[in-house]
């Protein structure tokens, strides 16, 4: 099979190329809906995952791990570790890591530090973590699995795929003021459900993505998972280039869906017309403009997690926050996606912006968007949150409540202490 | 476990993993038995003291979404319950459930048609599920192949442990 006809076909969606070269075995175009075996460029687990994933990979009868340099542990749910059990299973993962020569990065959220260092379009990257998906930022085929997956790959660096079929998302006209890819991804969830695009492709595409960095489309890509997907991506373009310049890299293969392929469904966004929306408790796909929920009291803000703790999140914030103060009574707790982003907003003075307005600065770690430390939630509280899930005990007691909005939305909350759209302080 | 048999317990759509099992739980173990402790408490708190070996749950639509949590199948699994029926599920939920061998179904139409507490029997090896108190019989879409003989191991590992020691 000539690999250069298949990326040059018109006829296959990016899904079909990409796991149709990834075949151990490249012997067939695989279509929609067959499944492949295909070779892993690089597998990850974090540290709610990869402490069973070892006991599995020893179970398996496991001894050496197939490629340690294509392997990534991080240490990033709770980190540094809330309890002696929690240490106990990050001490499990640096021995083992150890023993196998696997690169253990403490600190940094999993899919920040995969953009930061290895995510390149054309790869086919594995995660026991579901928001894996965030790396089709990149042009990469990225998807979620569990810790018995990540064992299996960590033993044969292989998995079995069936090939997605695929629902394109196209996005036109620039954003206006106040509306962020956060925005996009929940009003999307919002018409397709939170089931909307299980098992499928989103390829997100259309005039507004020139206008999107790699950190807006990593947003997108990352919260295409809570309409179930198993991978999104946004096609390689100038904007892709410009990012891996700067960090040095450049693509493994440059994957583009063919203009032809038959797609299961196609979606028009005119993001002219979108505005300030949440995710009302306690489901992602409630989605509703924020003037809907505005005034609504709040107990804690929270601007972090692989979804919107990025640079630009953190400055979009501080523009928000400049001369002006958190409301008493009322946390607004920042959480960097890594230490690098934590290090260029110290540098930009971004940090201080957010120290002088009353907001808690904290390591970077999943923390509070899952409910393990540095801002568990109370009995009854209500938090607005930019993570990604607001189910019920997401995060902290079952009773509290999660709206989920765009780190400008969670800002300007925060300033009055009730939900409130941002454009009032833009 | 081509035949199982036992009661419904029912639940929604949308059951996802934060309720399964609340990552406060999972962030410290990775014991079952504990996990297994605390399957289902963000919507019923005795679900663990209720369920007896060989019960059966049957959920509505996008069963397991959210995380990847594996933790989640295993708590079910941990906890007795024999298998999952659901009009759809999270895909992930589905991989992790085939993997550690927890027979998961999809059937549409079952859920309007079943309370909790009924009697249920599902063939695997045909996809059958029918419930014995109504009378009703139901189909399952359909698995791979290969899904279906990894749950015939009783999950991934001792897939690839025959697997492997075929091979070598």
């Amino acid at each position: 099979m000539n690999l250069k006809e298949v990326l040059d076909n018109e006829e296959l969606t990016f899904a079909e190329k990409i796991l149709t070269i990834k075949q151990v075995e490249p012997k067939e175009l695989k279509r929609a809906g067959e499944i492949t075996i295909a070779s892993v460029d690089l597998a990850a687990g974090q540290d709610g995952t990869t402490p069973l994933a070892i006991k599995v990979f020893e179970e398996m009868g496991g001894e050496k791990v197939w490629d340690p340099s294509k392997i990534l542990f991080v240490i990033d749910h709770t980190y540094p570790s809330s309890s002696a059990e929690i240490s106990n299973l990050h001490k499990l993962m640096r021995s083992f890591a150890s023993k196998q020569g696997i690169r253990v990065v403490e600190g940094s959220i999993i899919h920040q530090v995969i953009l930061e260092e290895y995510a390149m379009p054309g790869m086919l990257i594995v995660g026991a973590d579901s928001h894996t998906t965030t790396h089709g930022a990149v042009g990469a085929f990225a998807t979620g699995i569990g810790s018995t997956e990540l064992a299996a790959v960590m033993l044969e660096g292989k998995i079995w795929l069936k090939v997605p079929s695929t629902i394109r998302v196209h996005l036109e006209g620039s954003l206006p003021k106040g509306v962020y890819a956060k925005d996009i991804a929940l009003h999307v969830i919002g018409e397709i459900g939170a089931d909307g695009a299980n098992y499928k492709s989103i390829e997100w595409t259309g005039g507004t993505l020139s206008e999107l960095s790699v950190a807006s489309r990593a947003t997108l890509c990352n919260m295409s998972m809570e309409a179930g997907a198993k991978n999104a991506v946004v096609e390689y373009d100038a904007v892709t280039e410009e990012y891996l310049r700067e960090l040095g890299r450049s693509p493994m293969v440059i994957v583009k869906s063919g203009r032809k392929a038959e797609v299961e469904d196609e979606l028009y966004i005119e993001c002219p017309k979108l505005e300030p929306v949440v995710a009302a408790p306690s489901r992602v796909d409630n989605v509703k403009p924020v003037r809907e929920v505005e005034g609504t009291p709040i107990d804690q803000a929270f601007i972090g997690s692989c979804t919107n703790g990025r640079l630009e999140d953190l400055i979009e914030v501080a523009k928000i926050l400049k001369g002006r103060k958190v409301k008493e009574g009322v946390r607004l707790i920042i959480t960097p996606a890594s230490r690098k982003v934590y290090m260029d907003a110290l540098k930009l003075g971004v940090l201080e912006t957010l120290l002088e307005a009353g907001a808690i600065i904290t390591n970077s770690t999943c923390g509070a968007c899952v409910g393990t430390h540095l801002g568990v939630l109370g009995e009854g509280e209500v938090a607005i949150s930019s993570s990604n899930r607001n189910f019920v005990g997401r995060m902290g007691h079952p009773s509290s409540k999660v709206y989920l909005a765009s780190p400008a939305t969670v800002a300007a909350s925060a300033i009055k202490g009730v939900i409130t759209d941002p454009r009032e302080f833009l | 476990m081509n035949v199982i048999r036992g009661r419904v317990w029912k639940f929604g759509d949308n059951i996802d993993t934060d309720v399964i099992i609340p990552f406060k739980y999972k962030a410290r173990t990775i014991d079952p038995k504990e996990l297994a402790q605390h399957v289902m408490e963000g919507i019923d708190p005795d679900f663990s003291k209720k369920v007896k070996p060989g019960d059966i749950i049957v959920a509505g639509k996008n069963f397991g979404c959210g995380s990847s949590r594996e933790q989640a199948p295993l708590a079910i699994k941990a906890a007795g319950i024999a298998a999952v029926v659901a009009e759809s599920f999270a895909r992930i939920f589905f991989r992790n459930a085939i993997n550690i061998g927890l027979p998961v179904l999809e059937v549409k139409g079952i859920f309007e048609k079943t309370d909790s507490g009924d009697l249920l029997e599902i063939d695997l090896s045909q996809g059958m599920v029918k419930n014995l108190s109504k009378g009703l019989t139901f189909k399952a879409a359909p698995m791979p192949d290969m899904l279906m003989e990894i749950l015939k191991e009783g999950g991934l590992v001792n897939y690839l442990k025959k697997h492997r020691a075929r091979s070598q």
